[in-house]
C-alpha cells in the first residue's frame, strides 16, 4: 500500500520535531521518519544545560528542550514513524516517493515536499591522520557522551581530548565529574574551536589544561590504548620535530569537528554548498530541487539549538505553502573573503523578503568589524560588531523588500575589518 | 580583574574591580553580567548536570540536574549525593530526586520523561 502527505520530515530531532510542529500548524498533513525509538535525536544525550536562552529565555537540559517540542508534537497528533530508516527517496510527478523500513516491513510514503532534518555527523579517527595502531579507546566525544549520559557506563579513566570542539570540551567535565581524569585538551589551531564559556566552566573550572597549537601524532596499545603521543604544531599545522611528549592514558576522545549529514541530498542530485557542507538554499530554506527544504544541523552546524529550531520552523512553514505551487527566481548571496559562510546562499526574489533570517560566520577572529549586504550598490543591512569570531554563528534579520531585485542583481555580503 | 561571563553563549570578557566597597564592573552587555562577575568575586556559584542510575535496563540512567546554581566548591560533594541514588520510579520531567541537597536549598531534580515512556 503507498500512502501519501504533504509534507515528510527525515529526522525527529530538535530541527525535525520543530518542522513537523510548523508544518502541521499550515494544515499540511505531516509525516516524520525516525530511526531511533525515541524522538530528539542528539539532545537525549546533552543532558547539560543551557539550551533554550534565546527560545524560552531559561538555562534547559537537552532533553528538557527536545522534550518541550516533543509534548506539542504528540499534542498535535502529528504521525512520527519510530526505529524506521529512509533507504531510498525518488522524485516522481507529484513530489517524492520514499522508501522507508522498519520491523513492519518495507513501505512506501509519496510526498509533495520533503524536509531533510537528519543533522550531522561527528568527524572521526579515519579523517583525523593519526599514526600507530588500532587499539580501542579511541571514539569520538559523541561516542564517549552516548555511552555516560545514555548507558550509564564510564568509558575511560584517564582521557586526552583531541580538538577543542564545544561537545568535547563539556565531555571534559562531564568525565571529570564522574570521577574520570582527563589529561588536557590538544587543539591543532592557534585559537580555540568551542565557545569561550565552555572553555571557563568546563576546563579552566576543573583546571584541564588547553593546549593550543598541538595535536596527537601517534597512539600506542595492542588491544586497549595505553599511550599517546603529542607535539607542538608550526603554522601550517606541521608537528615540530623534538616536540613530542607520551602521555600514558586509557582513552583519545576526538572533538575535531562535525559535518552535514546528506548523503539522501545527494542521491536526489541537491547542490551542496563547499562552504558550509550542506544544502544550497534560499531564505525559504528550499534547496536548488523544488520542493526539498533542509533545516537545523542539516543546512550548516549551529552552535545553538535554538537557532536548529528557528530553521526547522521556517522549512516546515514553506514546506507547508510548497504544496500550493509556486515558481522561484533565485538570485546568489555572495560572501567575500572574510565570510567563512552565509545562509541563505541564495534569494528567491519572488518571495516577501521583508524579514530574512540571515546567519553567518567570520572566517577569522575580528576585532571591530562591519557586517553589510549590499543589493545593486545599495545597503540593505549593516551591523558594527566588537568582535567576530568563527566559532560563534551571527544571525541578523534583514528587509530585502525595498529593493526592488531582479533576476540579473547582484546581492553581495562582506565583512570588512577595520584598520589595524 | 578579567573574566569570562558564561551565564551565556555570547561570552562576554568582563573588567572588574573594587573600588571602596563597590564593585566597578564594564565590558559586560546586559545586567545579568554584572551579577555574575560580583558573585564571581564573592561567591561563585554553578550549575550540575549529571545522571542518576535507574533499575529499568532499557533505561540505566536518568538525566538529572540541581534546581538552582550551588557554591562552586560544593561541586564534587553534590556529585557524591547524585552517585548514591538509584531511583527505581517511572520519574518525569521535574519530579524532585534528592530533597535540598546537603541542605543547600536546592533540589536534584529529573530532567526527561524518559522512565515514563519505556
Amino acid at each position: 500500500m503507498i500512502r501519501t502527505c504533504d509534507v515528510l520530515v527525515i529526522g525527529g530531532g530538535p530541527a525535525g520535531l520543530a518542522a513537523a510542529i510548523a508544518a502541521d500548524k499550515e494544515g499540511a498533513k505531516v509525516i516524520l521518519i525516525e530511526r531511533e525509538s525515541r524522538l530528539g535525536g542528539i539532545l537525549k544525550q546533552c543532558i547539560h544545560d543551557g539550551f533554550g536562552l534565546v527560545r524560552f529565555g531559561e538555562k534547559l537540559s537537552g532533553p528538557e528542550y527536545a522534550e518541550r517540542f516533543i509534548d506539542e508534537f504528540k499534542e498535535r497528533g502529528i504521525e512520527a514513524k519510530t526505529l524506521t530508516f529512509v533507504t531510498s527517496v525518488e522524485r516522481i510527478k507529484t513530489g517524492f516517493k520514499a522508501t522507508i523500513v522498519s520491523r513492519e516491513g518495507i513501505e512506501v510514503i509519496e510526498t509533495t515536499s520533503l524536509i531533510l532534518a537528519t543533522g550531522c555527523r561527528e568527524r572521526t579517527s579515519k579523517q583525523v591522520f593519526i599514526h600507530g595502531t588500532r587499539p580501542s579507546g579511541v571514539f569520538t566525544a559523541g561516542t564517549a557522551q552516548h555511552y555516560t549520559n545514555l548507558l550509564g557506563q564510564l568509558p575511560t579513566k584517564r582521557c586526552v581530548i583531541l580538538g577543542s570542539g564545544d561537545i568535547g570540551l563539556i565531555m571534559a567535565r562531564r568525565l571529570t565529574l564522574e570521577g574520570a581524569e582527563v589529561l588536557g585538551v590538544y587543539e591543532v589551531k592557534s585559537t580555540p574551536s568551542g565557545l569561550t564559556r565552555n572553555i571557563h566552566q568546563c576546563l579552566n573550572d576543573f583546571d584541564i589544561p588547553l593546549h593550543l597549537s598541538h595535536t596527537v601524532t601517534r597512539v600506542f596499545g595492542q588491544d586497549r590504548l595505553t599511550a599517546v603521543e603529542v607535539a607542538k604544531v608550526d603554522e601550517k599545522m606541521k608537528p615540530i620535530p623534538g616536540t613530542e611528549e607520551i602521555i600514558e592514558c586509557d582513552a583519545l576522545i576526538l572533538s575535531v569537528g562535525l559535518i552535514p549529514e546528506n548523503e539522501i541530498a545527494e542521491t536526489l542530485d541537491v547542490q551542496i554548498d563547499g562552504r558550509t557542507k550542506g544544502p544550497r538554499c534560499d531564505a525559504t530554506l528550499m534547496t536548488t530541487v523544488p520542493g526539498i527544504f533542509s533545516c537545523g544541523n542539516a543546512l550548516h552546524v549551529n552552535d545553538l539549538v535554538d537557532y536548529v529550531s528557528e530553521s526547522g520552523e521556517t522549512a516546515g512553514k514553506n514546506a507547508a505553502h510548497f504544496a500550493l505551487g509556486m515558481e522561484r527566481t533565485l538570485v546568489e548571496i555572495k560572501p567575500n573573503e572574510n565570510i567563512l559562510y552565509i545562509v541563505p546562499q541564495v534569494l528567491d526574489i519572488k518571495a516577501k523578503n521583508d524579514a530574512v533570517v540571515v546567519y553567518f560566520r567570520s572566517k577569522d577572529v575580528y576585532n571591530k568589524a562591519t557586517f553589510r549586504i549590499i543589493a545593486d550598490n545599495k545597503i540593505v543591512f549593516e551591523k558594527r560588531y566588537a568582535f567576530l569570531r568563527p566559532p560563534e554563528m551571527e544571525k541578523i534579520v534583514a528587509d530585502f523588500s525595498k529593493f526592488n531585485l531582479r533576476e540579473y542583481s547582484t546581492i553581495t555580503a562582506e565583512v570588512e575589518v577595520d584598520a589595524k | 580583574m578579567k573574566i569570562v561571563c558564561i551565564t551565556c553563549p555570547r561570552g562576554c570578557t568582563i573588567d572588574i574591580e573594587k573600588v571602596g566597597s563597590d564593585w566597578q564592573v564594564s565590558g559586560n552587555s546586559c545586567n545579568k553580567g554584572r551579577e555574575f562577575a560580583i558573585n564571581e568575586m564573592t561567591k561563585p556559584m554553578r550549575t550540575i548536570c549529571s545522571t542518576v542510575k535507574t533499575t529499568f535496563p532499557s533505561a540505566p540512567v536518568l538525566p538529572c540536574r540541581v534546581s538552582a546554581d550551588i557554591p562552586k566548591d560544593k561541586i564534587f560533594d553534590v556529585m557524591k549525593e547524585i552517585n548514591k541514588v538509584v531511583v527505581d520510579k517511572p520519574l518525569t520531567r521535574g519530579d524532585v530526586i534528592i530533597k535540598d541537597v546537603l541542605g543547600l536549598g536546592v533540589d536534584v531534580i529529573s530532567t526527561s520523561d524518559l522512565l515514563a515512556q519505556i
